[in-house]
């Protein structure tokens, strides 16, 4: 990938499929290190699926047998001197405390670092594609802190308004936008 | 920076019109957006479909949304587009650029763009 935004993408995309309630989001940044940790609160995995899931040909999609977005992500920590850690609990084991938490660690000084990107552009897909999923993002810079949680959002639009109206995610965008500018 | 309270003018603003839109929408836009479409530049195409839309005014009758792997990774990013009553059309390795091409001529025209289809890209 060209940006770990569309590893966050991908990965919590995941999470979706897995029919997860809320997905967290949290980027924490360091000066040497940036530690991306997704969790959710989906169907979690069974140990013998999960300890294959970052092998290329264990995958759920249905159109072929080969998925690469873990590995891709394990790939890209592991090339910066970082790693991939991933715990689940399936459902049927833990009915009250199911989920799965992905967490990557990158060593950003290497000179195989992956860019962060546009992290904006990807919890807006995220929430246009899955309106009716809360995300609760942030971000901890050593400058300051980013943060979007969308069960806050609802509770002002109501009922009536659905997150994936055009006008709240540009609303999303600008909000996002003016936090990591440092606007007040 | 946006307010919260620049949401809920929004909501103010949006509420009737939402209750309207359901169950309406004769076209929908899908981009393919597994890894291997997001790999391939798939966020960007997604995201001028979504604004390029709303900003022509087609909300009413176009309905942009998300799939997993179509199948055919090596075309990606790929973007189908269903509409009643017609044929679907695909288009492939799509950009930014293209897709608000296909806005304007397509959703907004009324006719494939041809050269991004996958038949003239095989």
């Amino acid at each position: 990938m060209k940006e770990l935004s569309l590893n966050i993408l991908d990965v919590a995309k995941n999470s979706v499929k897995a029919g997860a309630s809320l997905v967290g989001i949290e980027i924490d940044e360091t000066d040497e290190t940036v530690k991306i940790t997704i969790s959710d609160d989906g169907c979690g995995m069974k140990p013998d699926f999960l300890a294959h899931v970052t092998d290329p040909f264990t995958t759920t999609r249905t159109t072929r047998p080969v998925g690469l977005g873990l590995p891709l992500l394990k790939l890209e920590a592991e090339q910066t001197g970082g790693g991939l850690e991933i715990t689940s609990r399936h459902r049927d084991e833990f009915p009250d405390s199911h989920g799965t938490v992905t967490s990557a660690l990158f060593y950003k000084n290497h000179i195989d670092m992956t860019p962060l990107g546009d992290v904006i552009g990807s919890l807006v897909t995220l929430i246009q594609g899955s309106p009716d999923i809360d995300f609760k993002f942030i971000h901890k810079m050593p400058e300051r802190e980013v943060s979007l949680d969308t069960r806050e959002l609802r509770e002002v639009l109501g009922e009536d308004v659905p997150l994936d109206t055009p006008d709240v995610l540009v609303w999303i965008t600008e909000n996002l936008k003016g936090q990591y500018s440092g606007e007040e | 920076m946006k307010s919260l309270a620049e949401l809920a003018a929004i909501r103010e603003r949006m509420k009737d019109r939402v209750v309207l839109r359901e169950g309406q929408g004769d076209i929908r836009v899908v981009v393919g957006m597994a890894t291997c479409g997001i790999a391939a530049g798939a966020r960007p195409v997604l995201s001028a479909f979504v604004e390029g839309v709303a900003n022509a005014g087609l909300s009413d009758k176009v309905t942009v949304t998300q799939t997993g792997c179509i199948g055919i990774c090596q075309y990606e990013p790929v973007v189908e587009v269903f509409e009643a009553g017609k044929e679907k059309v695909t288009y492939v390795k799509m950009t930014a650029d293209k897709a608000k091409e296909v806005i304007e001529k397509h959703l907004k025209g009324g006719s494939p763009v041809a050269e991004y289809t996958i038949g003239q890209n095989q």
